[in-house]
């Protein structure tokens, strides 16, 4: 069993590196998305193969279900999609290599040498662990990380009222979509607006189309 | 685990794959012939008696079609994503306990797998189950399917939410995460009546989260050709549509664990005590199984009844209202439900009937306000008819 367990945790971590080594190199943006999706699903079953279920499938919930596809949403709207044009690396990206290598083995290493790592994990002495993962995340949430967890909910909401303020400012500049009422009432505005004193045609029909491309903003 | 079992978990696998495949094959039959009789005609009756080979013909004639590939498609990611879009609805399943029928050994046949956060599981699942549409769309490169592809995005992205909290108001009733035990503690009662407006919002947000009529403007016909599947044909678009259905059943199923009392039904207890006494443990546990999978079965279909009742009776909702209702009305009516299932059931923990008589009484009072009061765009429009001088 326990040579399963590696050899299967040995698959899921290839298959997450091997996402986000490509989640980074890929050229084509939406493909980049969905490796990053494949990368997810990895972490996702790392946490499933610690029996750390509700972690495993709040992960996909959130990272797969939720933020994934929201990156894939703003992808799909944004004009230029391809970015084959650009390029993945410079002359000097082995310094950007090293560079951040380091960084991170400076924060990991002495965590790794450090940390007193319980494996196995303590067996229950006597009773079984009553509580499940989820009462044992919430109970935590609720006492001990009470602070923490207020300040997340707090940066959150105005992280939203931001981008809610943000997107008003926008829909204000924005034209209305006229009615064909509407329309017709502006026409025969600018009909009798010409009659007294005739302008040239273009002139006048050139309103259209600023208006057309003024509601699709 | 010995291998034995493992041997077990793949025949079951199948078992269900299979089972859930031929549901959908039935199902299509079931709702063109109920659509047929609710627009007054016949509906499909050639093939076999009353039409019963029809399924097989369809996927006949689908297998036979050309399979055509765009030239310009992203040639990969359109090969996989109806994969992506069934494999999930597939595997929804898993967690679901279609009946009781006790094994020996503490387990039940009739569930697949007893996960103890089952109902997270099956949230997670149904999220996943969008890229399907989004990634055909836009793999497609063609305008429409791009754009019903964007539009299952938002759609999914928005009503999720709604379900997810209604759904927690079913968890917070049971105090489980594990769909076994939320069916065990609706042995009493059932779910629909201390949880009813958590019910209604949850048929609503479903009916929307598999992108059905009235909520399908994902493959809106008239505006979108056929939407993210207008490319796609022959068994590619079988597979789409074979998630589609296998999806809206698998949701009419966890509307039955959740709400009406998965596979529980009054008089079951009593049964299987004198079937056990009479004949012994074999048989009564046969009997349990037998019928808790009949009843299973029965609430389903008469769900799938409502929603292809619903198909026929709505007309598609126009983006905006989509939008509307899912953000402005369900969102803040499954908060409300969560609000009064958590007050109850600290301030009345011991008396679970007068709990749910008056969540049943504020969730009807609610309900009733919301459709009378909220209706988005309910302000009077004034239609000028004007005459175009052009």
């Amino acid at each position: 069993m326990n040579t399963l367990i590696t050899v299967l945790f040995l698959i899921f971590a290839a298959i997450i590196l091997a996402s986000a080594i490509m989640t980074v190199t890929v050229k084509n943006i939406v493909h980049a998305a969905l490796w990053l999706i494949s990368s997810f699903f990895g972490v996702g079953a790392l946490y499933l193969l610690m029996e750390a279920e509700f972690l495993g499938v709040a992960q996909v919930l959130i990272y797969v279900g939720a933020v994934s596809i929201l990156i894939l949403f703003a992808i799909m709207l944004t004009r230029d999609l391809e970015g084959s044009q650009n390029r993945q690396l410079t002359p000097r990206w082995w310094i950007a290599l090293i560079v951040p290598a380091a960084l991170f083995s400076l924060l990991i290493v002495p965590t790794v040498m450090t940390h007193a790592w319980q494996l196995p994990p303590p067996p229950p002495a006597g009773q079984p662990p009553a509580i499940s993962g989820a009462q044992q995340i919430g109970a935590a949430f609720m006492r001990e990380y009470l602070l923490p967890f207020e300040v997340a909910a707090i940066l959150l909401t105005v992280a939203m009222i931001g981008a809610i303020v943000v997107a008003f400012e926008e829909r204000e500049r924005r034209r209305r979509v006229l009615t064909l009422a509407e329309q017709v009432r502006l026409r025969q505005r600018q009909q009798q607006r010409q009659q007294p004193a005739p302008r040239p045609e273009p002139a006048a029909t050139a309103v259209q189309p600023s208006e057309a491309t003024g509601s699709e903003t | 685990m010995t291998w034995i079992d493992l041997v077990i978990l793949v025949v079951k696998c199948i078992v269900l794959s299979l089972a859930a495949t031929a549901v959908f094959a039935y199902f299509t039959l079931f709702e063109r012939r109920t659509l047929a009789r609710l627009q007054n005609r016949m509906g499909p009756n050639r093939a076999g008696p009353g039409g019963l080979l029809q399924p097989l013909a369809d996927a006949v004639k689908l297998f036979f079609k050309e399979d055509v590939t765009p030239l310009m498609a992203d040639r990969w990611v359109y090969l996989v994503s109806p994969t992506f879009a069934l494999i999930p609805a597939i595997i929804i399943w898993a967690t679901i306990p279609v009946g009781m029928w006790p094994d020996g050994q503490g387990g039940n046949w009739l569930q697949l797998a007893e996960i103890n956060v089952g109902v997270l599981y099956l949230l997670a699942v149904m999220s996943v189950g969008v890229y399907g549409i989004t990634v055909a769309g836009w793999a497609s490169n063609n305008k429409y399917s791009m754009l019903g592809g964007i539009r299952a995005s938002a759609q999914v992205i928005s009503y999720e939410l709604a379900l997810g909290l209604t759904v927690l108001g079913a968890v917070m009733q049971a105090q489980s995460f594990s769909t076994a035990v939320i069916v065990e503690r609706q042995a009493q009662m059932w779910n629909i009546v201390p949880q009813f407006l958590g019910f209604v919002v949850f048929i609503i947000a479903a009916t929307a989260e598999v992108v059905r009529a009235p909520f399908d403007l994902v493959e809106a016909e008239q505006e979108l050709v056929g939407g993210y599947n207008t490319e796609y044909s022959s068994m590619k678009f079988a597979l789409f549509f074979m998630s589609e259905y296998v999806k809206l059943v698998a949701m009419n199923a966890i509307a039955v664990t959740l709400f009406l009392g998965g596979w529980q039904f009054p008089g079951l207890q009593t049964l299987t005590l004198f079937v056990t006494q009479q004949y012994g443990a074999a048989v009564g546990n046969a009997v349990l199984g037998l019928t808790s999978l009949g009843a299973f079965l029965l609430k389903v279909l008469a769900l799938s009844f409502v929603s292809v009742w619903i198909r026929a009776t709505l007309p598609r909702v126009r983006y905006d209202q989509l939008m509307n209702l899912g953000w402005k009305v369900l969102l803040p009516l499954s908060l409300i439900n969560v609000a009064i299932t958590a007050v109850l059931n600290v301030l009345l923990p011991d008396a679970p009937t007068l709990t749910a008589i008056i969540s049943l009484v504020v969730g009807v009072i609610i309900l009733a306000v919301t459709a009378n009061v909220g209706r988005p765009g309910k302000e009077k429009r004034t239609v000028k008819l004007v005459e175009i001088g052009l």
